[in-house]
């Protein structure tokens, strides 16, 4: 009796999986301190005072009628498009080289993109601050060339931002899309270039529509790092410039406004998950594209 | 003719794609060589080509101790974290990479969804639970935080080793007599160690390097390195900083080595 229990519960005489009670302990850590952290965010939000004692959405109101907060959103939602827009333009082209490269060319390549990745963002960051500064390496450049007087102010500057974010978050978009093009059939290109097609065409017929799963799974994960990067966004983009995360930031610390902080956080999670949400939509589609082929 | 054409045609994209590659590769490994340098002026600015060379700033390094205690602590809490994240997240792996249950696919979304969610909302969210539930900040709750946002790397590492292990090698340790304790350890357990090890890896890197949860998490007395460096740069352009950068960047370029030697890290992230 006591042995019938037991198999069943494991699927009998099943020795190929495991019980899914190995993943209490963890499910259990992520109920306590993620789920409920998360419902108590929620809960505060829905709060029109600070000391969280009348419902009500004055919070979202505040944010939505709000024009300062709204173009808060509206520029972090567009420096992630122009960021993800770069790192795809420069990114691509990586991951090409990297399938039509020898095996030592390859762990050359992979180690060069994964070094900022692993590399603290801090760090990098500040690498930029060195190479955008008034006595940075371009400035320094162009002035030895004489092609400027006075030195260029890039830092604190969008294109620097960009350029920034760009650099750090080129892994994300490069990885998915070596996966990707890794799985594409060569001889597709080869019969398409047999059938009289030539080779940009080939790329814009056959490789991107193939990739177009590492594209989206990229453009995901380039996306919402970019949006969320508070250290770059505060350095590179200094005061001038305002975007959610530090938004959030000061609301929350400065400011002590936690009902409005929370509003702003869940205002951002469903900006971050409706993104999210629409190129895992438009990944189906191209998965549908790929396998119709 | 039209065959020349053609052979333009191949060339001129090749040499398109290769030198926006190259364009593009050098623009990622620039900045670090550029820090590396700079740490190494003899100056006082961050000007590039520094003026002169020497060691000065490595020395100042060495007695800045404000950096050296939020390195320390960010030491410490990455290396609970990590712990707690393999034990945690390596059992975790276990019960949801072969199961084909619907409990299994909702656990495996809710184990990666630190991954999507933006941290800073969680570090937000946690600090207000903390202090609801009368838990002081310390490197405890920070420990936790960082657990919870590194653990997903190791659940994604250690179920990626878990599909590709055969299952007939299970059924024929059990055939032969194993207990499943005894399969687990002398037959799963070694062939997917280098999973969870480059999980655990990320793991270390991500949480020494994280900043959204810390910046909630953290006050003067369980200072972060990321957040101290990132209030020294907000305050002065200080040339300190570039020596302690280059010290991590050329530590994450020999533990890179390490990780691509023991266990085959690029292959691993690209499979």
């Amino acid at each position: 009796m006591k042995s019938a229990t037991t198999a069943s519960a494991t699927a009998p005489g099943d020795v190929t999986s495991f019980s899914l009670g190995l993943a209490l302990p963890l499910g259990v850590v992520f109920a306590i301190f993620f789920v409920l952290p998360l419902a108590q965010l929620f809960y505060l939000s829905l709060h029109n005072d600070t000391a969280a004692t009348v419902w009500g959405l004055g919070q979202y109101i505040k944010f939505l009628s709000d024009p300062f907060s709204l173009a808060v959103l509206g520029s972090t939602l567009l420096l992630g498009a122009e960021v993800t827009l770069a790192c795809l333009v420069l990114g691509y082209p990586i991951a090409w080289l990297y399938q039509r490269s020898g095996s030592r060319v390859q762990t050359l390549i992979i180690m060069i993109v994964l070094l900022p990745l692993l590399t603290s963002v801090v760090v990098r960051t500040f690498a930029w601050i060195v190479i955008l500064g008034r006595q940075g390496i371009i400035n320094s450049v162009l002035q030895s060339l004489g092609l400027i007087g006075t030195p260029l102010r890039m830092i604190y500057t969008q294109g620097g931002l960009i350029a920034a974010l760009a650099q750090v978050q080129m892994p994300l978009m490069v990885l998915p899309l070596i996966t990707a093009i890794g799985r594409i059939d060569p001889n597709l290109a080869d019969a398409s270039a047999s059938l009289g097609a030539g080779s940009w065409r080939t790329f814009v017929k056959v490789m991107l529509p193939l990739s177009m799963p590492g594209i989206i799974a990229g453009c995901t994960l380039t996306y919402a790092a970019a949006i969320t990067a508070f250290i770059t966004q505060s350095l590179i983009g200094g005061g001038q410039m305002l975007f959610m995360p530090m938004y959030l930031y000061q609301q929350a610390s400065t400011l002590q406004n936690w009902p409005f902080a929370a509003a702003i956080s869940i205002i951002f999670l469903f900006a971050v998950l409706a993104i999210v949400a629409l190129f895992s939509m438009l990944g189906r589609r191209a998965r549908g594209y790929g396998d119709a082929r | 003719m039209s065959g020349r054409q053609r052979n333009w045609e191949a060339l001129s994209f090749q040499i398109a794609m290769t030198a926006i590659a190259v364009l593009a590769l050098i623009l990622i490994v620039s900045p670090s060589l550029v820090v590396v340098i700079v740490s190494f002026t003899s100056g006082f600015s961050l000007k590039f080509p520094p003026p002169g060379y020497s060691t000065r700033w490595y020395v100042e390094l060495w007695n800045a101790w404000q950096l050296q205690f939020a390195a320390r602590n960010s030491v410490v809490v990455a290396m609970w974290s990590t712990a707690l994240s393999i034990v945690l997240g390596v059992a975790a792996a276990l019960a949801i990479s072969r199961s084909k249950a619907l409990t299994a696919k909702l656990l495996d979304s809710l184990f990666m969804s630190p991954l999507v969610l933006p941290a800073l909302a969680f570090g937000l969210a946690a600090l207000m639970f903390f202090s609801l539930i009368g838990l002081p900040i310390s490197l405890l709750t920070l420990v936790i935080g960082h657990t919870i946002v590194c653990v997903p790397y190791v659940v994604r590492n250690t179920v990626a080793a878990l599909t590709q292990l055969e299952p007939t090698l299970l059924e024929s340790s059990a055939i032969l007599g194993a207990s499943r304790l005894y399969t687990f350890r002398r037959i799963v357990l070694p062939l997917i160690r280098p999973g969870i090890i480059s999980g655990a890896f990320i793991a270390f890197m991500s949480s020494f390097d994280n900043v959204p949860v810390s910046l909630f998490l953290r006050d003067a007395a369980t200072d972060m390195l990321p957040i101290r460096m990132w209030q020294d740069l907000e305050g002065k352009l200080d040339v300190t900083i570039a020596a302690l950068s280059s010290v991590l960047i050329i530590g994450t370029v020999a533990l890179m080595a390490i990780m691509e030697r023991t266990t085959g890290l690029s292959k691993r992230l690209t499979g």
